[in-house]
């Protein structure tokens, strides 16, 4: 086990583009850490520097107590599930989890012994004999997890490998993934575009924009207290609604409409406000008219798309709560109301 | 066939009638007719011929400088064979490697593949001019005194080079885009688990190549024996004499320069024997051949 | 889990050691460009000097100043056994081998590839077969026979007799086949559906899809057409059917039989029959290697 650390790690392509801005994190040990983004943020670019995949242009990286920086990716002590699982056509499951473990010069024995521990804890046991052609996409996700695992690594290093399953084995595969970790206690990076998965797994989450780290922090925080609009609208689905709003006199206003939440005078201005859809009430004495124009049903929700002073704004009700196409009102909570600069999108 | 076939019986006639016709005209009935007169003496004079039975397939057997002529094409075969797909695999190893100028090199490399193998012999023939030639010079520093047309091995040697230089490029080609073919996640995975670069070449990459490998090797084969006459018709300069040939070389030599016509059938028809078995042979490889997916 | 059981106390300097890597690569690279450029390069340099220089010291480096005389005399004047053939003749003729072979053969295959797919014949499978055997036997190895029959349909000395022969295999048929199998079932239900017929199916639609595989063949079957020798050894004996490769043959009988032999002539007519094919490859590069590696496998 180990604790990595980012020391100003930036990364710039040959060709002048910079994928990844000067960063600095520290991940904990044992700790379950997903990097979460947009495609093309600098998330995979981060991992692969990690694995020593690709070079570092500047910074220290360290994993453990050791500057990896120039070490090779084999002599890291990481172990990596790709997109693809990336396993070997050629091999039998069996060389393939024990292929690592050969290469360090393991005795046979012991590399047996090791694969079948893994092929049993990932139910792999009777497939140790095929190839990986012959296998669903379930069961290399499995090999691929294996061959990692058997290597008992200080460090492991996810991209994205739930992305090519289908909705139900995802699922099932994301407790399974966690479940492991937790168990091995093995400090864990983990790449993903999907925010459910950033929610779920993670310890804490980094969210990434454009290269940069927009804020991190354990998923409560990031959900509940995103940073910047970018974040407040990245994570959560339905995402939080984000709307303009003036704050008058120490108050929030929306289109005129008063008694929202006080706010700091120094914010006088423009501002977006960020409210969660669940955190809005139907409420005829509300202060902001509300007109619904489009009712989701979701089973245990429903989500009312509509109106609200002008502006495009969701409303999410519990499957008890009536509500119809038309006029309404709406209270918003004035605790879950989060203000952001309308120019950077930072929370105020 | 497609699910959705078309039900028209005359238009798919029409269309494979130019297809069929000419593989009658040139290619079942000489096939046939070269079958046939494999068991007949011909007259030299034309007057006619006589059914020998196997005996042009006997003697043929029986004839020492035909089991020469055996004997080279099979050491020319895998020579030429082992050295230009050694020369393009380590080539294209390296130019999918490198980051700057792989397109350069890949252009620069593969362009030969356009030249044709007489026109290649006849560079050869100046690259191993007796007097003149830079190859001479060089195997005369080793002390041998390279006399091409001449010397048996000299000329051999010759030929060789020339053809192994001739079909490098289609060779590279081939294992570039097998190379290519490889998912790069794959190898990655491999530079995870092994710090070698010789271990991973051998353990990860060689095996994924196999398939392109073993299809080459048919290729080269077929190359070897059929496309280099053009190179050894000119190195040799039209005069046989002593030097070496292939099977097909001799073929053309005793059935139009010799004139006989039931011998050189007969070698055509054990060529044809040899094509089958390679041709199997290729067939089972791709049937065994891994599907990586 | 305590893993700080690092196998090796890693002390190598990643940047420094690729960089010797790859210079290593280059250099492999560069060797090998270097042996694939340099004989034709020299043919080049030394088909600029005059006949007697190369005829006293062999390749040269540099380069004379007798090139356009060379080539002018190459392409123009008349020579050959018969003094009737020049190289601009020879140019033509290999025009006419190599774009005839390509058009003819791409026609033909890609007729009786689509009537093999997309029909229901009964005697579909027989066809195949009867096709797909000549995949087995390269002309080389059937050449006497297919001689004989040229010579008794009488089509010696004719563009027929040199062309049609070289049609008689299925590679393109095969490559053809390979590919509409590979088109989608939907669009040719679509199709019909829309109310085309199957030769509206094959014009319309087939036809247009397989644009780039048709170029990606063009230019294979091109240079296999143009570099063709055995076949047009055997098959023109009156020079004005001579190919340029063809003429190689007299090129080489030239350089070894005449007292002053007109090397620089002979290397520029050399180099004439290079260009084209090299050109069309260098240029459709592309398309070529796609062609090469999916056609076939």
């Amino acid at each position: 086990m180990a604790q990595v650390s980012l020391e100003g790690i930036r990364k710039v392509y040959p060709n002048g583009f910079q994928a990844v801005e000067t960063t600095s994190f520290t991940i904990q040990d044992g700790e379950f850490v997903v990097l979460v983004g947009p495609s093309g943020c600098g998330k995979s670019t981060l991992l692969r520097m990690i694995a020593g995949l690709e070079d570092i242009t500047e910074g220290t990286l360290k994993i453990g107590d050791r500057v990896v920086n120039d070490v090779d990716p084999a002599d890291r002590d990481i172990a990596m599930v790709f997109q693809n699982y990336a396993l070997y056509p050629h091999m039998t499951v069996r060389k393939n989890i024990g292929y690592g473990l050969k290469n360090r010069g393991t005795s046979t024995s012991e590399i047996d012994a090791k694969v079948q521990d893994a092929a049993k804890m990932l139910n792999l046991t009777e497939y140790l004999d095929r190839k990986p052609a012959q296998l669903s996409g379930g069961q290399r996700q499995r090999v691929a997890m294996g061959r990692a695992v058997v290597r008992d690594p200080s460090l492991f290093l996810f991209d994205e490998p739930l992305s090519n399953l289908d909705a139900k084995l995802r699922n099932q595969m994301r407790i399974e993934i966690k479940a492991l970790q937790r168990r091995l206690g093995t400090t864990a990076v983990y790449v993903t575009h999907d925010q459910v998965e950033a929610m779920t797994m993670a310890d804490r989450i980094i969210v990434l924009n454009a290269g940069r780290i927009e804020q991190i922090g354990t998923p409560s925080e990031i959900y509940h207290n995103p940073a910047s609009t970018f974040v407040a609208s990245f994570m959560g689905a339905p995402p939080m609604n984000l709307i303009d709003a003036q704050v008058e006199q120490g108050q929030v206003k929306i289109n005129g409409y008063e008694g929202l939440m006080p706010a700091s005078a120094s914010n006088t201005g423009p501002v977006t406000l960020g409210i969660r859809p669940e955190d809005v009430v139907l409420d005829e004495q509300g202060a902001v008219p509300f007109r619904v124009d489009i009712l989701e049903e979701l089973g245990a929700h429903r989500l009312l798309h509509g109106d609200l002073g002008g502006q495009s704004f969701t409303v999410l009700i519990g499957k008890d709560h009536a509500a119809e196409i038309g006029e309404t009102r709406v209270r918003l909570k004035p605790d879950a109301l989060r203000l952001f600069d309308v120019e950077s999108g930072k929370v105020l | 066939m497609k699910r959705a076939g078309f039900e028209n019986i005359w238009l798919p006639v029409a269309l494979l009638l130019p297809q069929l016709m000419i593989i009658a005209i040139f290619f079942y009935w000489p096939a046939g007719w070269a079958l046939q007169s494999s068991f007949f003496l011909q007259d030299p004079f034309g007057f006619g011929s006589t059914f020998v039975g196997a005996e042009n397939y006997t003697s043929l057997l029986g004839n020492d400088q035909y089991k020469r002529v055996a004997g080279f094409t099979i050491i020319y075969s895998v020579l030429v064979t082992f050295f230009s797909l050694a020369i393009a695999l380590l080539l294209a190893v390296k130019a999918d490697k490198v980051i700057r100028g792989a397109k350069t090199y890949r252009t620069l490399l593969m362009w030969v593949y356009a030249i044709a193998p007489p026109v290649a012999g006849f560079l050869g023939i100046l690259f191993f001019d007796q007097s003149t030639g830079p190859m001479t010079k060089f195997f005369q520093m080793f002390g041998w005194d390279f006399k091409l047309g001449v010397d048996y091995n000299a000329t051999a040697t010759a030929m060789i080079i020339v053809a192994v230089w001739k079909q490098i490029p289609v060779n590279f080609i081939f294992f570039l885009s097998g190379l290519q073919s490889i998912p790069r996640s794959v190898r990655e995975a491999a530079m995870i688990d092994n710090r070698s670069a010789t271990g991973r070449f051998w353990e990860v990459t060689f095996p994924l190549l196999a398939p392109t490998a073993f299809f080459l090797l048919i290729i080269n084969i077929t190359y070897a024996l059929f496309d280099t006459f053009g190179i050894i018709d000119a190195l040799m300069k039209g005069e046989p004499g002593n030097n070496p040939m292939t099977l097909v070389y001799k073929v053309y030599l005793d059935g139009f320069r010799g004139n006989d016509l039931g011998g050189s059938s007969a070698q055509s028809v054990v060529l044809m024997v040899l094509v089958l078995i390679l041709t199997v042979f290729q067939f089972r490889l791709v049937e065994r051949r891994i599907h990586y997916t | 889990m305590a893993d700080t059981t690092l196998e090796t106390p890693v002390t190598v300097h990643r940047p420094r050691r690729i960089k010797w890597e790859a210079i290593g690569d280059h250099t492999i690279l560069i060797l090998g460009a270097l042996l694939m450029m340099l004989p034709p390069l020299l043919a080049l340099t030394t088909a600029s000097h005059d006949a007697v220089t190369i005829h006293r010291e062999g390749l040269q480096l540099t380069l004379g100043d007798d090139l356009g005389k060379n080539f002018n005399a190459a392409m123009f004047e008349k020579g050959g056994f018969t003094q009737t053939v020049d190289g601009t003749l020879m140019l033509m003729n290999s025009f006419i081998l190599g774009i005839g072979f390509a058009v003819g053969k791409i026609v033909i295959s890609m007729m009786a590839a689509y009537a093999i797919v997309y029909f229901r014949l009964r005697f579909a499978t027989l066809a195949f077969w009867v096709i797909f055997t000549t995949l087995l036997l390269p002309l080389e190895v059937r050449i006497l026979p297919s001689y004989e029959a040229i010579q008794k349909l009488g089509l010696t000395n004719t563009y027929t007799g040199l062309i049609v022969p070289l049609i008689a295999s299925a590679t393109g048929t095969f490559f053809f086949r390979q590919f509409f199998m590979s088109v989608p079932e939907e669009l040719a239900e679509a199709a019909r559906i829309d109310g085309a017929g199957p030769w509206k199916f094959f014009i319309d639609i087939l036809v247009p899809l397989s644009r780039t595989m048709i170029a990606a063949i063009f230019i294979i079957m091109f240079v296999f057409g143009w570099n063709q020798y055995l076949w047009p050894t055997l098959i023109t004996t009156d020079e004005s059917f001579f190919t340029l490769v063809r003429g190689i043959k007299q090129i080489v009988l030239s350089y070894t039989d005449s007292q002053i032999p007109e090397h620089g002539q002979a290397l520029a007519l050399a180099i004439v029959a290079m260009i084209p094919p090299v050109a069309i490859v260098v240029f459709f590069q592309n398309w070529f290697v796609k062609g090469l590696t999916e056609s076939d496998k």
